[in-house]
């Protein structure tokens, strides 16, 4: 398995195996001892409340942080990843939550950021075609790719963000909250590219909080609690089940207002004749 | 249906045009008024340098008709060859939104450098000159270092280097306090005398024309060829005439004197160089992403280490070739080189040339238009038989509106969405 890092994917294949993995920052751990599997052509949720260490693991398959202890295998081959460049040349993309947009270029400059075609005399016409055959992939909605991105809406901004991410034919994508500041018709239209991005046989980690998403492209659901797993699940489980997991009790606050609710209904019916 | 835009309805709509909520401007007049709505905007680009220097220019010519004369705007164009390449380096900095306050201090250095090891010791002069660059860039690489591996500001590691480089600079000139460099030498005709002869000069102010014409007609061809809009052949025509005409007439003006200095020919060419190496290579782009977004820049994959040290290493490069051309100029390497307000002329005129110094917006060209403004301003009160003090308020007074119209506009391009 490790002499074709280079080749096709292909179809099952483990792509990034994590074991073990550990990070502190100074006296918190923000992870502890994380065990994580994404297979090729697989969509695996990560789900968890705030402060699970959800964005601190995408930052460490991102190259952003380095893991305190715990070993990456990309490929069935041990790799570390020092800087974010890095993780982009072993084929490791990622849409952070912040997007990491520079908003006084253009969008194809953004898209091309640190891969620009013909580093010496930058080919603008060949990487103002291949942004438009990327967005248009993706449906954007993008009016011009020659406007600075401040003047883009949180939507399109997202959309620019992960059509970088498949600019490099990357074999894991790694989605930071990808469909939080989106409206309907584009988180369908995002989740409708999460499953063409699988489709072509890719590892996609997606971190939501959204269940509803999670569950309409998930294969698997993972759970972290406190820097910890706390379960994997299958996209079918019950609400219930992947609350208690996500908040680490059957009575939560999210039971308890189901409760209350379902309480009051019971009372409005018995009031009314 | 008729009320659709034309575009929608046509078979061949460019890839780019498809969007039917975005304006888009085609022919000389759609330039003109999209010129009008970047402007609204605050997207000024150099706008409002040009407007100060036609004042400036129309205020000093009425006071004494002196000033644009041919001899002396030739004068002028010796003067804001030194500083002016001071300042480019200045741009390099200031584009990752950092900053160099020793600039003065190490063209100083390089102009006692090249006194001591060419006159003093005989080295050949091309020699001096090249160990005076390399020191230069030495120093930039340290400030480059304090600044990568132990975060300490640029704003105080380089004014920690204003003093240290001074002080090395009094160290090498020694007791005699300054050295003259001989008349009649190449490096100093070079600095006072010797301009290019009439025909090259008309040619050479051909040339921006010509390049911008086959390029831009190269440009049109391909994105038609690919089926993207592109910007009318009649819009660049009319811009590479009127570039034309104004660069010679300008030139010929000039040639009625002594013409233009090779000095002056020496600092626009770094600016040409320095244009093309910020707008149409990957050094420029990862230059601007690091002055935009330093995190940003460093997660697309850019060794943003290597940027700083690429901007820290060139501005003092530039510095050090601006002092040596300040040497050739006064024919002489001094105490006093450096000092006073070279320093702060050279940040001054980049900013006034727009700029910006919150970092990821500039231009090369904002050195060539600002050290025009700042010797203008020096020029104009000298043939007033004026004293320094005025020229300290006045130019003051200059770079505050241009800061003041710098964080005007970046107010505006926010409010109107643009970076």
């Amino acid at each position: 398995m490790s002499d074709i890092s280079d080749g096709p994917v292909s179809a099952g294949e483990l792509v990034l195996s994590l074991r073990g993995i550990s990070k502190n920052f100074g006296a918190v751990s923000a992870l502890t001892e994380i065990d994580l599997d994404v297979h090729a052509g697989e969509v695996v949720a990560l789900v968890g409340d705030n402060g699970a260490g959800k964005s601190t693991l995408v930052k460490i398959l991102a190259g952003v942080h380095q893991p305190t202890s715990g070993t990456i295998d990309f490929r069935g081959k041990q790799v570390t990843m020092p800087d974010p460049s890095a993780a982009l040349t072993l084929g490791i993309a990622t849409v952070f939550q912040d997007l990491a947009l520079c908003e006084n270029l253009d969008v194809v400059a953004n898209i091309f950021l640190g891969k620009e075609l013909n580093p010496l005399r930058l080919d603008e016409v060949a990487m103002e075609i291949r942004a438009w055959t990327l967005l248009n992939e993706l449906s954007a909605r993008i009016p011009t790719v020659r406007e600075a991105v401040a003047s883009l809406s949180g939507g399109q901004r997202q959309t620019v963000a992960i059509a970088r991410s498949l600019l490099l034919d990357p074999k894991v994508i790694l989605l930071d909250e990808p469909t939080a500041a989106l409206g309907v018709a584009q988180t369908a239209e995002v989740l409708n590219l999460i499953d063409r991005v699988r489709e072509r046989g890719l590892g996609v980690l997606m971190i939501s909080h959204n269940m509803e998403d999670v569950r309409a492209v998930a294969d698997r659901i993972v759970v972290l609690r406190l820097g910890r797993n706390n379960g994997v699940f299958e996209p079918d489980a019950s609400n219930q089940e992947l609350v208690s997991a996500i908040t680490g009790a059957a009575n939560n606050a999210v039971s308890r207002r189901a409760e209350r609710r379902k309480a009051a209904q019971a009372q409005s019916q018995e009031q009314r004749p | 249906m008729s009320a659709e835009p034309k575009q929608d309805t046509s078979s061949s709509t460019a890839l780019d045009r498809s969007d039917v909520r975005v304006k888009h401007q085609a022919g000389v007049g759609g330039a003109i008024s999209a010129f009008f709505d970047r402007v609204r905007s605050g997207d000024l680009g150099s706008l409002p340098v040009i407007v100060g220097l036609v004042i400036i220019w129309s205020v000093f010519t009425a006071l004494n008709p002196v000033f644009v004369s041919s001899s002396n705007l030739v004068n002028l164009l010796f003067d804001c060859s030194t500083v002016g390449v001071i300042a480019l380096g200045i741009v390099c900095v200031l584009m990752v939104g950092e900053i160099d306050l020793s600039v003065g201090s190490i063209s100083g250095f390089a102009s006692a450098m090249v006194g001591t090891l060419w006159v003093n010791q005989g080295w050949p002069v091309a020699l001096a000159i090249l160990a005076a660059l390399a020191v230069g860039g030495f120093i930039g690489a340290l400030y480059a270092l304090l600044f990568n591996r132990l975060g300490m500001p640029s704003f105080v590691s380089t004014l920690a280097g204003l003093l240290a480089v001074l002080g090395l600079q009094l160290y090498i000139l020694g007791s005699t306090g300054s050295i003259n460099l001989p008349y009649g030498s190449h490096l100093v005709n070079f600095g006072q005398l010797l301009v290019m002869p009439d025909w090259l000069s008309y040619a050479l102010a051909a040339v921006p024309g010509i390049v911008m014409l086959i390029t831009g007609l190269r440009t049109v061809s391909r994105r038609r060829a690919v089926n993207l809009s592109a910007p009318s052949v009649g819009g660049l025509i009319v811009r590479v005439a009127a570039l034309t005409i104004l660069l010679e007439l300008i030139v010929g003006y000039l040639n009625q004197a002594r013409g233009i200095p090779w000095m002056f020919g020496l600092f626009v060419g770094l600016v040409v160089a320095m244009n093309y190496a910020l707008t149409r290579t990957q050094w420029g782009r990862s230059m601007t992403a690091v002055g935009g977004n330093r995190e940003a820049a460093r997660r697309a994959g850019i060794k943003v280490r290597s940027i700083y040290l690429s901007a820290f290493v060139m501005c003092s490069m530039f510095a050090a070739l601006g002092g040596v051309l300040s040497a050739a100029r006064l024919a002489s390497a001094s105490q006093q080189a450096g000092t006073g307000d070279v320093n702060l002329n050279a940040i001054a005129a980049a900013v006034i040339g727009g700029t910006s110094l919150f970092g990821g917006r500039g231009s090369a060209y904002s050195a060539l238009l600002g050290i025009i403004v700042i010797q203008s301003i020096a020029s104009g009160l000298t043939l007033l038989d004026l004293s320094s003090s005025l020229r300290y308020m006045i130019t003051g007074a200059v770079l505050a509106i241009a800061v003041i119209v710098d964080s005007l506009a970046r107010r505006s391009r926010v409010s109107h969405g643009r970076a």
